[in-house]
C-alpha cells in the first residue's frame, strides 16, 4: 500500500496532463459543434503545457530568481532554484495557443457567416447539396 | 559577411514581412518588388551558405545570441539541409514571380499583407530546415502553419471549413510533435540535435519506453503534417481550394519540408540503428507508403477537379518518399532525398500550369485543358515536362528518382513497395494521357458537360484564350528546366550533395 | 464512431499512463531536465547577464531567438484574423445595417473602468520593465497593458476604443514592436557579432559586456511587449466586430 501511495505522488502530475491531454483529443475528434471542437484544442494544449511546466519543479527549490545571501553576495546555487527551461518552453507554447485559437476563432466566425451554421454535420449536408 | 549567410537566409524574408505590413500605402507594385527582392536575398544567402558546405566538405554551425550549442540555439546547415534551402528558397522566389497577377486577381484589396503572409510562410519553411533545436523547430513549424492556414483560407466559400478541417488536425500533429519533444527532454535534459543524438545513443536510453513513446509521437506528429496515408484526409480539400498563388506555394514545399524533418528527426536525432533494429516499424511503414502509393493515384483518377487530382498525387508522392527513408538501404534514402529535390519541382510545375490555365479559362475542372496546345503552347510544353517526370519518364528527374527507389527496394527485398511504385506509375501515366487526349482532341466531354456545376464560374464551353502573361511564363519555364536540368544532373547531385548526407549504419 | 474513437482514445491513454511509471519521478532533483542544462542556466546566468530572473535570461538572452519568432506568432496571428475578417469598403459587398452602439450609460461600470485602467496600464509597464527582477517580461506586461484597452471596450463601446486608438496604429505596433526585436539581433549583426548578440552594444553603449546583456534583454522585452499589446487589442478588434469597425484600415 505505501508503494503505492509512492508511486501515485510521484507519476501524478504525468498521469494529470495525459487523463487531460486525451479528453481534449477526444473533444477535437469527437465533438460535432466546432466550437466545442476548439475547446477541445486548448485542453488538449493546455494538457501539454502541464507536462512540460511539471518538469519544472525541482523538490526544495524555489523560483530561478537569484537571491541575495545575508553579506549581499548573490547565491549561485543550482539545487536552490527551479529549473528555468520548461517555463521558457511554456512561455512559448502559450503565445503559440493563443496564435492558433485567434486564428481558429476567425475562420469560425467566417464558417458561420458562410454555411449559417457551425454544427459540423449541417456543414457537411449543406456542401453535398 | 559570408558566415552570416545561414541567419540571413531566415532574417531577410522575416523582415520583409513585417516591412511588408508597414508599408501597405506604397502600393502594390512596390510590395511585389519589395517581396521579389527579399526572396532572391535569400536565395542568394542559401547558395552561399552551400558553397560554404561544400567548400569544407563539413556543416556549418551558427551560433545565435554568440551562445555556445547546448546552452543556445544553433544553426546546422549541411549537405542535405543546404539543397533543402535552397530548394526553398527557388520554389519560393518562382512562386513569388508568377503571383503578379494571379495574387491581385485573388486578393483585390491588401495585397501588401497577403505578401506578408507569404514571406512568413517561407521564413517558417527557411527556418524549420536550418535549426539544430529540436523545440526551435516546433515553433517555426508553428509560424509556417499558422500562415498556411491564413493564406489557404483566402480561398472561395467551402475553403473555411477545410481550413479548419486542415487547423484541427494540423494542430494535433505539431502538439504531438511538441509532446515527443516533452518526452525527449525529460529523458535526456537537452534539446540540440546533436546533443540529443549522443545522449540518446547511450544504452540505457536506447532501451527505455519514454524514448520509444516520444519517437512515436515526433513521427505520428510529422506523418500529418506531410498527410501519409491514414492520416491525409485534410490535404486535397484543403489545397483545392486555395487561390492560385497560395496552392503553388504551399503544395510543393509544406509536405516535402515535413519529409525533411522526418528524416532529420529518424537519422540525426535517432540513429538507423536505433530506428531499423529497436523500432522496427519498416514492415508497416512500407505497407503504409505503398498503399498511399496506389490509393492515392487511383483517387486522382477519380478526380475531375485539377488542383484535387494534384492534391492525390501528392499523397501518392509522400508514399514513395516515406516508403524510401523506411526502406533501411543506401539507393533508398538517396532516391528519398533526391524525389524530395524532383517532387517539389514538378509539384510546382504542374500547379503553376494549372493556375495558368485556371487564370484564363476560369474553369478548373479537365475541361479547361481542352485545345492548350492551340491557345497556350509554353504552357502546354511545361505541363508535358511536368507529366513527364510525374510518370517516370527519362530524361526528367522523376525517372531517375523512381530509379533509385525501386533500386533500394529491390536491395531490401520489400516487393510490395517495387509493385507500388510501378502499378502508380502506370496509373500517373492513364492519368496524364486522358488529360493530354483532351488538351489535343477536345473530348473527354462530361468533364466538359458538368463544368458549369463543378466549375463554380459557370463559363463553360470554350472561350478565346491566349497565352499567360510573361510574369507567369517565366517563372513556369523556369521550372521546367530546373525539372530536366536535375534529371541531367542526377550523378553530380547524388555525388555531391546526397551522398554526403547518407546517415551511418546502412 | 463515437464510441470507436473513445475505445481506442482509452487504450491509447492507458497505454500512456503505465508507461508514464518510467519517467522520472516528480521534483526529482537528479533528473536528467534538472540536473543536465539547468545547473549551467542557473549558475552562469546572473554573472553573464546581470539579470536575476533567469527565466527571463533564458528566455530573452540564451534562447532570444525562439523568443523573437514567439512575438513573430503573436503578430501572424493578428495579420491572419485581419486578412480574414476584416472588411475594407471595398470588399463589403453589401451594405450592412450598422450595429447598435452600446451606449455604456452603466455608472457603476464607467466609474469602475476609470479607476481601474490607469492603473492596469502603469501595472502593466511596470510588469515589462520589471521583468529582469520578478516574474514578468514582454508577454506578460503587454498582455495587461492590451487588457486595459479592452476593459475599455467592454465598459464603454468599441467607438470609445477605436477613437483613441486607431486601427492602423495598432497594425502599426503589431510589426513595429517585431521589428525593433528584430532590429536588435541585426544591430548586433551589423557591428560583427552574429545576430542578437547583446555583447555588441557593449562598445555603442560604452558599458561592458554583462551589462549589455542586461540593456539587450530589457530592448526586446519592449519590443515584445509592444507587439504583444497591440496584437491583443487588433485580436479584438476584428473578432468582437466581425472585422466591421467602422473606421477604414
Amino acid at each position: 500500500m505505501d508503494e503505492i501511495f509512492h508511486i501515485v505522488i510521484a507519476k501524478y502530475n504525468y498521469w494529470a496532463a495525459l487523463v487531460l491531454l486525451f479528453i481534449g483529443l477526444y473533444g477535437m475528434i469527437a465533438k460535432n459543434n466546432l466550437m466545442k471542437k476548439i475547446i477541445g484544442m486548448v485542453i488538449f494544449q493546455t494538457a501539454i503545457l502541464l507536462f512540460f511546466v511539471s518538469i519544472g519543479v525541482k523538490r526544495g527549490a524555489t523560483v530561478p530568481i537569484i537571491e541575495y545571501t545575508a553579506d549581499h553576495q548573490p547565491l549561485l546555487e543550482a539545487a536552490a532554484y527551479a529549473n528555468p527551461l520548461p517555463h521558457v518552453l511554456i512561455l512559448t507554447a502559450i503565445v503559440v495557443g493563443v496564435a492558433t485559437l485567434g486564428v481558429a476563432l476567425a475562420i469560425i466566425q467566417k464558417i458561420q457567416r458562410v454555411h449559417g451554421t457551425i454544427e459540423e454535420d449541417e456543414i457537411l449536408a449543406e456542401m453535398r447539396q | 559577411m559570408i558566415d552570416q549567410a545561414p541567419i540571413l537566409i531566415i532574417i531577410i524574408p522575416l523582415v520583409a514581412a513585417l516591412l511588408l505590413t508597414l508599408t501597405g500605402s506604397l502600393g502594390d507594385r512596390w510590395a511585389y518588388g519589395l517581396l521579389i527582392a527579399a526572396l532572391a536575398a535569400s536565395l542568394g544567402c542559401a547558395l552561399a551558405a552551400l558553397a560554404a558546405v561544400l567548400d569544407g566538405n563539413q556543416a556549418v554551425h551558427y551560433r545565435l545570441a554568440d551562445w555556445p550549442p547546448p546552452l543556445g540555439i544553433e544553426l546546422v546547415i549541411d549537405h542535405l539541409s543546404g539543397v533543402v534551402l535552397v530548394l526553398i528558397a527557388g520554389c519560393a522566389l518562382l512562386t513569388a514571380i508568377y503571383s503578379r497577377h494571379p495574387a491581385s486577381q485573388d486578393n483585390p484589396d491588401r495585397l501588401n499583407l497577403y505578401y506578408a503572409l507569404f514571406a512568413l510562410l517561407v521564413t517558417g519553411l527557411l527556418g524549420m530546415t536550418a535549426t539544430g533545436d529540436v523545440f526551435n523547430l516546433y515553433v517555426l513549424l508553428e509560424i509556417s502553419a499558422l500562415s498556411s492556414y491564413g493564406l489557404l483560407a483566402r480561398g472561395r466559400g467551402p475553403a473555411y471549413y477545410a481550413t479548419f478541417k486542415y487547423l484541427i488536425v494540423g494542430t494535433i500533429g505539431a502538439c504531438f510533435y511538441l509532446l515527443g519533444v516533452g518526452y525527449l527532454y525529460i529523458m535526456t535534459g537537452t534539446l540540440n540535435m546533436a546533443e540529443l543524438a549522443e545522449i540518446l545513443s547511450r544504452p540505457e536510453l536506447q532501451e527505455s519506453v519514454s524514448v520509444r513513446i516520444g519517437f512515436t509521437l515526433i513521427i505520428l506528429g510529422v506523418w500529418i503534417k506531410m498527410a501519409l496515408f491514414p492520416l491525409h484526409a485534410w490535404l486535397p480539400n484543403a489545397y483545392s481550394k486555395a487561390g492560385t498563388t497560395t496552392a503553388c506555394l504551399i503544395a510543393p514545399l509544406m509536405t516535402k519540408v515535413s519529409v525533411y524533418i522526418m528524416l532529420r528527426m529518424m537519422f540525426t536525432v535517432f540513429s538507423a540503428d536505433y530506428i531499423f533494429n529497436r523500432i522496427a516499424w519498416s514492415e508497416l511503414v512500407i505497407y503504409l507508403a505503398s498503399t498511399a502509393a496506389v490509393v492515392g493515384m487511383l483517387t486522382a483518377f477519380a478526380q475531375r477537379d485539377l488542383r484535387k487530382m494534384l492534391g492525390y498525387i501528392i499523397v501518392a508522392e509522400i508514399g514513395y518518399l516515406a516508403g524510401g527513408a523506411w526502406l533501411a538501404t543506401e539507393a533508398g534514402f538517396t532516391g528519398a532525398v533526391y524525389h524530395l529535390l524532383a517532387d517539389g519541382l514538378m509539384t510546382l510545375c504542374l500547379f503553376m500550369v494549372v493556375g495558368a490555365i485556371i487564370y484564363r479559362t476560369g474553369l478548373t475542372t479537365a475541361a479547361a485543358m481542352r485545345h492548350i496546345f492551340q491557345r497556350m503552347p509554353v504552357t502546354a510544353v511545361v505541363f508535358l515536362v511536368g507529366a513527364a517526370s510525374i510518370i517516370g519518364l527519362p530524361p526528367t528527374c522523376g525517372f531517375f528518382s523512381k530509379f533509385y527507389l525501386i533500386q533500394g527496394a529491390v536491395q531490401a527485398g520489400a516487393w510490395v513497395f517495387v509493385a507500388a511504385l510501378l502499378i502508380s506509375s502506370l496509373l500517373a501515366a492513364l492519368i496524364f494521357f486522358r488529360l493530354l487526349e483532351v488538351a489535343f482532341f477536345g473530348r473527354f466531354d462530361e468533364a466538359a458537360g458538368a463544368a458549369p456545376g463543378a466549375g463554380g464560374h459557370g463559363a463553360a464551353g470554350p472561350v478565346a484564350v491566349a497565352e499567360a502573361p510573361w510574369s507567369m511564363l517565366l517563372p513556369m519555364v523556369l521550372t521546367a528546366i530546373a525539372v530536366l536540368g536535375l534529371g541531367l544532373y542526377t550523378n553530380e547531385v547524388v555525388t555531391y550533395f546526397i551522398r554526403w548526407s547518407v546517415p551511418a549504419g546502412f | 464512431m463515437k464510441q470507436l474513437t473513445l475505445i481506442i482514445l482509452a487504450a491509447c491513454a492507458l497505454l500512456m499512463l503505465v508507461a508514464a511509471l518510467d519517467l522520472p519521478d516528480w521534483g526529482d532533483p537528479a533528473s536528467p531536465a534538472s540536473s543536465h542544462l539547468s545547473p549551467a542556466f542557473l549558475e552562469q546566468g546572473y554573472g553573464e547577464t546581470a539579470t536575476p530572473n533567469i527565466v527571463t535570461v533564458v528566455l530573452a538572452d540564451y534562447r532570444s531567438y525562439d523568443t523573437m519568432f514567439e512575438a513573430v506568432v503573436v503578430f501572424a496571428a493578428a495579420l491572419i484574423v485581419m486578412v480574414l475578417l476584416r472588411r475594407t469598403p471595398r470588399t463589403r459587398r453589401k451594405v450592412l445595417p450598422q450595429r447598435p452602439q452600446r451606449e455604456g450609460r452603466d455608472v457603476v461600470l464607467r466609474g469602475a473602468a476609470q479607476l481601474i485602467i490607469p492603473v492596469m496600464q502603469l501595472f502593466g509597464l511596470y510588469v515589462v520593465a520589471h521583468g529582469h527582477y520578478s516574474p514578468g517580461g514582454g508577454f506578460q506586461g503587454g498582455v495587461i497593458f492590451g487588457a486595459s484597452f479592452i476593459l475599455l471596450a467592454l465598459c464603454y463601446n468599441l467607438q470609445t476604443v477605436l477613437e483613441r486608438l486607431r486601427e492602423h496604429v495598432v497594425l502599426f505596433c503589431c510589426a513595429g514592436g517585431a521589428l525593433l526585436y528584430a532590429g536588435v539581433g541585426a544591430l548586433c549583426l551589423a557591428l560583427g557579432w552574429n545576430f542578437l548578440g547583446y555583447a555588441a552594444l557593449a562598445g555603442l553603449l560604452g558599458i561592458t559586456e554583462v551589462t549589455a546583456h542586461s540593456h539587450g534583454i530589457l530592448a526586446v522585452e519592449v519590443g515584445v511587449g509592444i507587439t504583444v499589446f497591440a496584437v491583443m487589442v487588433s485580436l479584438y478588434y476584428d473578432l468582437a466586430s466581425s472585422g466591421d469597425l467602422d473606421e477604414g484600415l
